[in-house]
């Protein structure tokens, strides 16, 4: 039986015991009559699902554990946070560590019951009417994911930390986890998100977040992926944000061997900036893919976009950036740049930058390039006594640092900087 | 309504000059297609076996097809049993001299402001005549026949020098390539053929002017330009139709071959009929223009489309040879309901080879533009390095412009590099000329001749000032 057919076979089993019936019913009709994406689809054409896809998978597995002190390697441990954390794919008491009054941290399973009418009110309404398959495989079939609810004018002062683990699986899984996060009227919150195989067997996931921000909010939202190269990540984003917010959502690829990245942001108040960025640092059969799309529905907003891409070996990076500029959402400003560099003659980028605009007083631009390291400054540094190596990941560093230094969790800079060191194969001590 | 508003909507309010026809026989066939009408062209033009072969399989190959609905233009399909498919003006005898040429038709050169004799006394341009899907007239032949140019019709070409046609026709732009270049290489009834014979420089610009005169009929044309090793040309094509209400299609092949060290220069000023202000009418624009690159070898195509209702077009060039290089400059002007889906595709294969794109756009009224392009750079491309640039001005807040490039490296020497912005006329700059004296009207015209220059400055001297008069048609009356 092939994948399609076995995930609708499970929904047509378990249909009767999940909430949002008519939601999920329209959502598996949809993947019904369209099917998995294939390279034919514009959205597709750089990325083949196929492989990942043509693979046998389990659909959930039995409970299981893992020691804190594993936990402990795959999260901030010197910032007071609060964590959540799963184990395949259901919620993990023992590991999730909640210390909170002032906002509602919850499995979304437990919100329905507890918090009905928030969960009522936003589950599934970021979305668009008609999403792809793989979005509406998501809505139809997930069962558990994070809740996060941040009450008007409350600032969430611990970083919260949501952690998937997978492990003792019997065969390759394959995961929905949905994350559902509101941020009220003038509240702040940050918040990291994790996928962490530890077992040998594969696991794809298929996440969605949704993230509501309403008026004079501001949100940070980091996405850690250094998952196992047996795992695959196709991971949906929906920020829907309201007047004077500011929302930025980081991507930070190193791991697995799929990732897919479907980012989007829409701009419902005036005067809200959203940001994305990006890095991506991949080698030996890796892909990462980042989709983004910003609708600028209202006028006099603001997005920036950076996302920089190292490739070696034979890694494949894919970015598609789409920029929306509605009729009369005038005074907008979109910037988009897209760097990227490559290793290798076998790593390889596509990239598509794109701009729909339908009004005329705005400032819109993007960049985009593709490189290799500047002979001269390698020279530069080499004739000082650096090794090629070092001097060569000290460039990388440096062309990565735009993006790292926005970061605003102190451990967590530490942390990726640490990651990129290890994955450039170096030691070096720059903090920044 | 503001000071301002009101000269954008007086400067973007501008006639169609070219509106007139000409009131000549012409000796058309039937509506519609199907094979009978493939092989009624062939014999008309008493083709050869071998091409009538070539129009067959296309035919059959293009039955086949669907038409691409990709781009971002919205248009009602064209019906193509609803064409005529041939339309020649009726001229019994051949032409000795220009003299003898039909007076009507003088005419209608004349009103384009082309005159032949003038161009041919004053400007020193070869100038091929392609009305209505047939050449009529071709000057200065003899003079390129000294150097051993060969610079005619199409089918004269095939009748006189069929290796050559045989040889090239469908190497660059296959019949199967897409459903327009399947459609032209079935019913293309004639067009311009070239060939630069080995280190020869081309003393004077070529030019071949084309024009739909007849109501309801098709135009396709076919386009071969060979420049054989070291040679160099530069080749100029104008287009423009009289105002009909139907839309008229216009689906024309362009093939460009340059050889090792050749260098072609190939402009375009198209103007065919936009359309009414209220979008009715005008001109269907599908076009495939093509061109391979051999060792250090270069292609330079420059573009202005003005006219035009919808606007299908990505001249492109694939840099097969090492040291080769390939560039693209456009200005593409839509105005009222006018849309433009245009760009290049560089192709890179070769070491070295280069590519500079430089693309403007600017809408107005309520107008949609698209730039799309395509860098690619294949993994035997050592050292390629590609340049875009990309931008669009916006004049009015009911029209749409959009950028959809694709970059795809595969070679890690790869240098790309790709910019676009998108703005309007900033009211500071206006303030700037104003405050020197500068009327806002003269303003405007000034900035966008400025934004456009990178590109104007590319063509031809003569070719020059008629795209800046056609700008200043297409967006007011007196900017030049």
């Amino acid at each position: 039986m092939n994948l399609k057919d076995k995930l609708i076979k499970a929904f047509q089993e378990t249909e009767s015991t999940l909430s949002f019936q008519k939601e999920r019913k329209d959502s598996i009709r949809r993947l019904e009559e369209f099917g998995f994406p294939t390279v034919k689809d514009e959205e597709w054409k750089y990325t083949n699902l196929l492989p990942i896809i043509k693979n046998e998978y389990a659909l959930s597995a039995s409970e299981s554990l893992i020691s804190k002190n594993l936990l402990d390697e795959y999260i901030l441990t010197e910032t007071e946070t609060n964590v959540i954390a799963f184990v395949n794919g259901e919620f993990s008491h023992e590991l999730s560590d909640i210390d909170t009054e002032k906002i509602t941290l919850c499995p979304l399973s437990l919100a329905e019951k507890k918090h009905s009418t928030v969960v009522q009110n936003y589950w599934g309404k970021a979305l668009p009417e008609h999403p792809d398959s793989l979005v509406a495989l998501n809505t139809a079939l997930s069962k558990e994911g994070v809740f996060v609810h941040v009450p008007k004018n409350t600032v969430a002062e611990r970083p919260i930390q949501i952690v998937y683990f997978t492990t003792n699986i019997s065969s390759d899984l394959f995961l929905q986890t949905r994350n559902l996060v509101v941020v009220e009227e003038n509240a702040q919150v940050q918040i990291t998100e994790r996928h962490q195989n530890i077992d040998q067997k594969e696991v794809f996931t298929n996440s969605v977040t949704e993230i509501f921000a309403h008026d004079n909010s501001l949100i940070d939202f980091y996405k850690i992926q250094n998952d196992k190269r047996n795992c695959s990540l196709i991971d949906n984003t929906w920020v829907k944000q309201g007047k004077n917010c500011t929302c930025t959502v980081d991507t930070f690829s190193f791991g697995g061997k799929f990732i897919r990245n479907n980012l989007s942001f829409l701009l419902e108040g005036q005067y809200s900036e959203s940001n994305m960025r990006g890095i991506t640092l991949i080698g030996v059969n890796q892909l990462v893919d980042h989709h983004t799309l910003v609708d600028h529905a209202v006028a006099n907003c603001q997005s920036n976009e950076m996302y920089k891409g190292i490739f070696d070996d034979n890694a494949k990076g894919v970015f598609n950036g789409k920029v929306m500029v509605r009729p009369d959402s005038q005074k907008t400003n979109a910037f988009q740049s897209n760097n990227n560099l490559l290793l290798t003659d076998s790593a390889s980028i596509d990239t598509k930058p794109q701009l729909e605009i339908y009004a005329d007083d705005v400032a819109c631009s993007h960049g985009c390039t593709v490189g290799q390291l500047d002979d001269d400054a390698l020279f530069y540094l080499r004739s000082r006594g650096i090794p090629f190596k070092e001097a060569q990941a000290m460039l990388m560093y440096a062309f990565a640092n735009d993006v790292l230094s926005n970061v605003k969790i102190p451990e967590l800079k530490q942390k990726l900087n640490r990651i990129i060191a290890e994955k450039l194969g170096v030691q070096i001590d720059i903090e920044v | 309504m503001s000071e301002e508003e009101k000269i954008l909507e007086e400067v973007t309010g501008a006639d169609y000059k070219y509106g007139f026809t000409t009131d000549i026989e012409s000796d058309t066939i039937p509506k519609g297609l199907n094979e009978d009408v493939v092989r009624l062209i062939s014999s008309k033009k008493e083709e050869p076996e071998w091409l009538l072969n070539y129009r067959l399989k296309a035919f059959e190959t293009w039955k086949k097809m669907e038409e691409p609905d990709w781009a971002n233009i919205k248009y009602n399909k064209p019906n193509y049993q609803d064409i005529i498919y041939y339309a020649a003006p009726k001229q019994k005898k051949k032409l000795n001299s220009l003299d003898e040429l039909d007076p009507e038709m003088k005419k209608t050169f004349d009103k384009l402001g082309i005159s032949i004799d003038e161009q041919k006394k004053l400007a020193g341009v070869a100038v091929d005549f392609v009305m209505d899907s047939v050449s009529v007239a071709t000057s200065f032949k003899d003079k390129l026949g000294e150097l051993g140019i060969i610079f005619c019709s199409i089918s004269e070409a095939v009748k006189e020098h069929p290796e050559l046609v045989k040889k090239y026709i469908g190497t660059v732009v296959p019949t199967s390539d897409n459903f327009f270049s399947a459609l032209n290489s079935a019913v293309f009834t004639d067009g311009s053929f070239c060939y630069i014979p080995k280190g020869v420089k081309c003393p004077m610009e070529l030019s071949t002017y084309f024009r739909i005169n007849q109501a309801g009929t098709g135009q396709f044309e076919r386009t071969l330009l060979i420049a054989d090793e070291g040679s160099y040309v530069s080749y100029l094509e104008g287009c423009t139709a009289p105002m009909r209400d139907e839309n008229q299609l216009h689906a024309a092949v362009v093939e460009l071959i340059a050889m090792d060290d050749a260098e072609i220069k190939y402009s375009t000023v198209q103007n065919w009929y936009p359309g009414d202000a209220n979008g009715v009418g005008g001109v269907f624009n599908f076009v495939t223009k093509r061109g391979i690159c051999h060792n250090r070898s270069k292609i330079s195509w420059t573009q202005v489309e003005t006219g035009s209702a919808v606007t299908w077009k990505y001249p492109s060039c694939i840099l097969k040879g090492d040291n080769s290089i390939g560039e693209f400059y456009s200005v593409a002007v839509t105005n009222n309901y006018q849309q433009a889906d245009t760009g290049t595709k560089m192709i890179h294969l070769g070491k070295n080879s280069k590519s500079t794109i430089i693309s403007k756009g600017i809408c107005a009224g309520k107008s949609e533009g698209s730039y799309r392009g395509l860098v690619k750079i294949q993994k035997s491309a050592e050292n390629a390095r590609n340049f875009s640039q990309c931008d669009s001005l916006l004049m009015g807040d009911k029209c749409g412009s959009h950028t959809f490039p694709y970059i795809e490296v595969k070679n890690k020497s790869a240098k790309i590099e790709h910019e676009a912005t998108t703005s309007k006329i900033g009211e500071d700059q206006i303030f700037y000329c104003n405050q020197r004296g500068i009327g806002t009207e003269e303003a405007i015209a000034l900035i966008v001749n400025g934004y456009c220059k990178d590109v104007l400055n590319q063509l031809p001297m003569e070719f020059a000032v008629e795209a800046q008069k056609l700008l200043a048609i297409s967006l007011e009356g007196s900017v030049g």
